[in-house]
């Protein structure tokens, strides 16, 4: 190498020698001292992304209104659900909405979306319908959702024969159309809005085990799962604080299309008559109840139509956002 | 046991085989190594050599389709091979620790390095989250992070390979574990944060006093860190000696052409030397020596027997161990 005084140059330091010996007092040369950005948590951050969203944010409103309207079904409806007017109220069945402020006659009562074939005030029962969807949708997914994960986890994170066994039981699930399995399901069962709930939950167990099946096995080969047990973490505990956690995000998505399912098949039971018992308030069994009347009272069968609508399409549009808020793989 | 055996991992002829559909995988065929308390035992060899199968037979972390098929692990005198599944993950992350290759894949994505280091103390020490917590810090702290309670509530993709990998050593030495096996755990970081990490490791072992088996391809980290060096080459342990008599006097031919094909900073070469040939296929082994069709010596010397019959590790000189004919007496 040059010497120094050297006139022939350093090829590795042409600006002379670098200046080497021991650091200045106080010196911090580990270089990680920058400052940090304040740090979100994962849900955080999907939530933020989610706010960001169009379509998400229309169907997180639609959806508050709708929990709103759920949580105060009492003090927004003028009358009970199950009330019949008929004999204490000048009404007839099948009244058309009588609005007082769009020029309906003041002698006559204010139904703002008439009355039903049974004389009961139409708006209130489309409120307290509202309890009965909401509820039924949300439980028959937790149901369908705790179920499924569970299978899915065994199936995903044991393989080998626990995983056929499962799996080709949920194939066989599959394999039936969902709603006629479902009837046949009540059919066993006796009719009414628990069974009817639980018969979801049984149909849809398929689509979330093999939603956390998938996730499980993609997510059981990482490098931290393989560090975890070096560690000597134990394997129920990499199931359930590893790998169950990781393969979230898939399952949140599809538990969120998936209530918007199950408020549908809940109307469609009910439409057949084998969801919710009669006096119940209950979008779909409304609409069944007067599907004849579309012509002379169609007020009766476009409500709680829309009802049904509402509320579905807040939850796919919730869903459809979910699924872009959380998918990690589009950077932002 | 522990009276006439006084190392602290023991190693006897251990053999990890592969069993795939196209034939047996001889990963690991008949290996012994000793280490001792404190000790820096470099194990090097070119990808595929076995290297990590070693270890990860070690912590008894082979993975379908591998298993152990003969040798014994005495660790503090305990053999290893026979311990139950219970029994290993006590042992595993609180008495032997691994770290890895990829440090950020090696964390959990949805969990804060804090709450990652945490969970070592809870698993092994029963300690409380919050108590785990702070001792999270205190560890972080000891491996170099600046601002360790704000980095401990750090997810890891907000994290540095460097500071990633600090966390996982920070991980694997919560427990104050006797052994830390580290494989390449330096191979993903550019060479100034490899310095940076390879100074802690040494610094922690001074302090902590714990074995380290540093697995590596690089024969400059071996240099500059191990006290001791084996040579592997095709699932056997060619060569073993003190680092400082390895490189400067090499005594297997693989080892030479190891040594020979490291280029050297400030020097120019017209060629570097390669060792010609490939790995042999370790499914169907030829007899004889490994390293023989890609051996210079062999045909130098026109030996004959290596190509015929395996030669042993013995000891020829005073702790240099070397597997070759060129050393011992040819039986006739």
């Amino acid at each position: 190498m040059t010497g120094p005084g050297s006139l022939v140059p350093d090829p590795l330091h042409p600006e002379g020698p670098l200046p080497t010996g021991p650091l200045p007092e106080g010196a911090d040369l580990r270089g990680e001292t920058a400052r940090l950005p304040e740090t979100r948590g994962l849900w955080a951050t999907a939530f933020r992304e989610l706010s960001h969203k169009r379509s998400a944010r229309i169907g997180m409103v639609m959806l508050g209104l709708l929990v709103l309207v759920a949580i105060f079904a009492p003090l927004i409806a003028p009358y009970e659900p199950t009330q019949v007017l008929l004999g204490k109220e000048d009404v007839r069945p099948r009244d058309p909405p009588c609005i007082h402020l769009f020029g309906c006659d003041d002698s006559k009562p204010q139904h703002i979306l008439g009355i039903d074939g049974n004389g009961r005030d139409e708006f209130s029962r489309l409120i307290y319908g509202s309890r009965v969807s909401l509820i039924a949708g949300v439980g028959s997914v937790a149901v369908a959702v705790a179920a499924g994960t569970l299978l899915g986890l065994l199936a995903g994170f044991f393989g080998g024969r626990i995983d056929n066994l499962i799996m080709r039981v949920m194939d066989v699930l599959l394999a039936f159309p969902s709603l006629l399995l479902a009837i046949a399901i009540i059919t066993v069962m006796g009719q009414g809005l628990i069974n009817a709930m639980l018969a979801i939950s049984v149909v849809t167990v398929p689509a979330y085990a093999r939603v956390v099946r998938s996730a499980v096995l993609t997510v059981r080969e990482n490098d931290y799962v393989a560090a975890d047990r070096a560690l000597g973490v134990s394997t129920s505990r990499i199931i359930w604080n590893r790998i169950l956690p990781n393969s979230l995000t898939p399952l949140v998505v599809q538990a969120t299309l998936g209530v918007a399912t199950a408020v549908l098949e809940i109307a469609a039971l009910s439409f057949l008559g084998l969801g919710v018992r009669p006096p119940t308030a209950e979008w779909g069994s409304m609409l069944a109840a007067e599907r004849n009347q579309v012509f002379t009272a169609p007020h009766l069968v476009f409500f709680p139509g829309l009802a049904i609508m509402w509320n579905v399409l807040s939850f796919n549009l919730l869903g459809d956002g979910l699924r872009d808020a959380l998918d990690p793989r589009l950077n932002r | 046991m522990s009276d006439t055996a006084p190392h602290l991992l023991e190693v006897d002829n251990l053999s990890t085989y592969y069993f795939t559909r196209d034939g047996v995988v001889k990963a690991v065929d008949g290996v012994d190594l000793r280490i001792d308390r404190g000790e820096i035992l470099g194990l090097v060899g070119e990808s595929g050599c076995g290297k990590s199968v070693t270890s990860l037979s070690i912590l008894r972390l082979v993975g379908e389709p591998g298993k152990i098929v003969s040798g014994s692990i005495h660790f503090e005198g305990e053999e290893l091979l026979t311990k139950t599944i219970h029994e290993m993950q006590a042992i595993r992350g609180d008495r032997i620790s691994m770290i890895f290759q990829q440090p950020v894949s090696s964390l959990n994505p949805v969990y804060t390095a804090g709450f990652q280091i945490a969970e070592v103390y809870e698993v092994h020490q029963n300690l409380k989250r919050k108590v785990g917590l702070e001792k999270a810090v205190e560890m972080l702290a000891r491996v170099g992070i600046s601002d360790p309670v704000r980095r401990a509530k750090s997810y890891p993709h907000e994290l540095s390979g460097g500071m990633a990998q600090r966390v996982m050593i920070a991980m694997a030495l919560a427990a104050g574990p006797e052994l830390l096996v580290a494989d390449e755990p330096t191979t993903a970081l550019d060479v100034t944060i490899q310095a940076q990490i390879l100074d802690l490791m040494r610094q922690l072992r001074a302090d902590m006093g714990m074995a380290i088996i540093l697995i590596t391809h690089d024969l400059g980290i071996v240099a500059e860190m191990a006290d001791r060096v084996a040579v592997m080459y095709a699932g056997c342990i060619v060569e073993e000696a003190t680092t400082d008599v390895l490189f400067a006097r090499p005594k297997h031919p693989y080892t030479v052409g190891l040594i020979g094909s490291v280029p050297i900073i400030g020097t120019r070469k017209e060629w570097l030397e390669v060792i010609p040939g490939r790995v042999p296929n370790l499914i169907d082994l030829p007899p004889g020596c490994r390293f023989a069709s890609r051996c210079r010596a062999r045909v130098d010397n026109n030996l004959g027997i290596c190509t015929v019959t395996e030669p042993d590790l013995l000891e020829v000189e005073p702790a240099h161990k070397v597997r070759c004919w060129l050393y011992q007496e040819i039986p006739s």
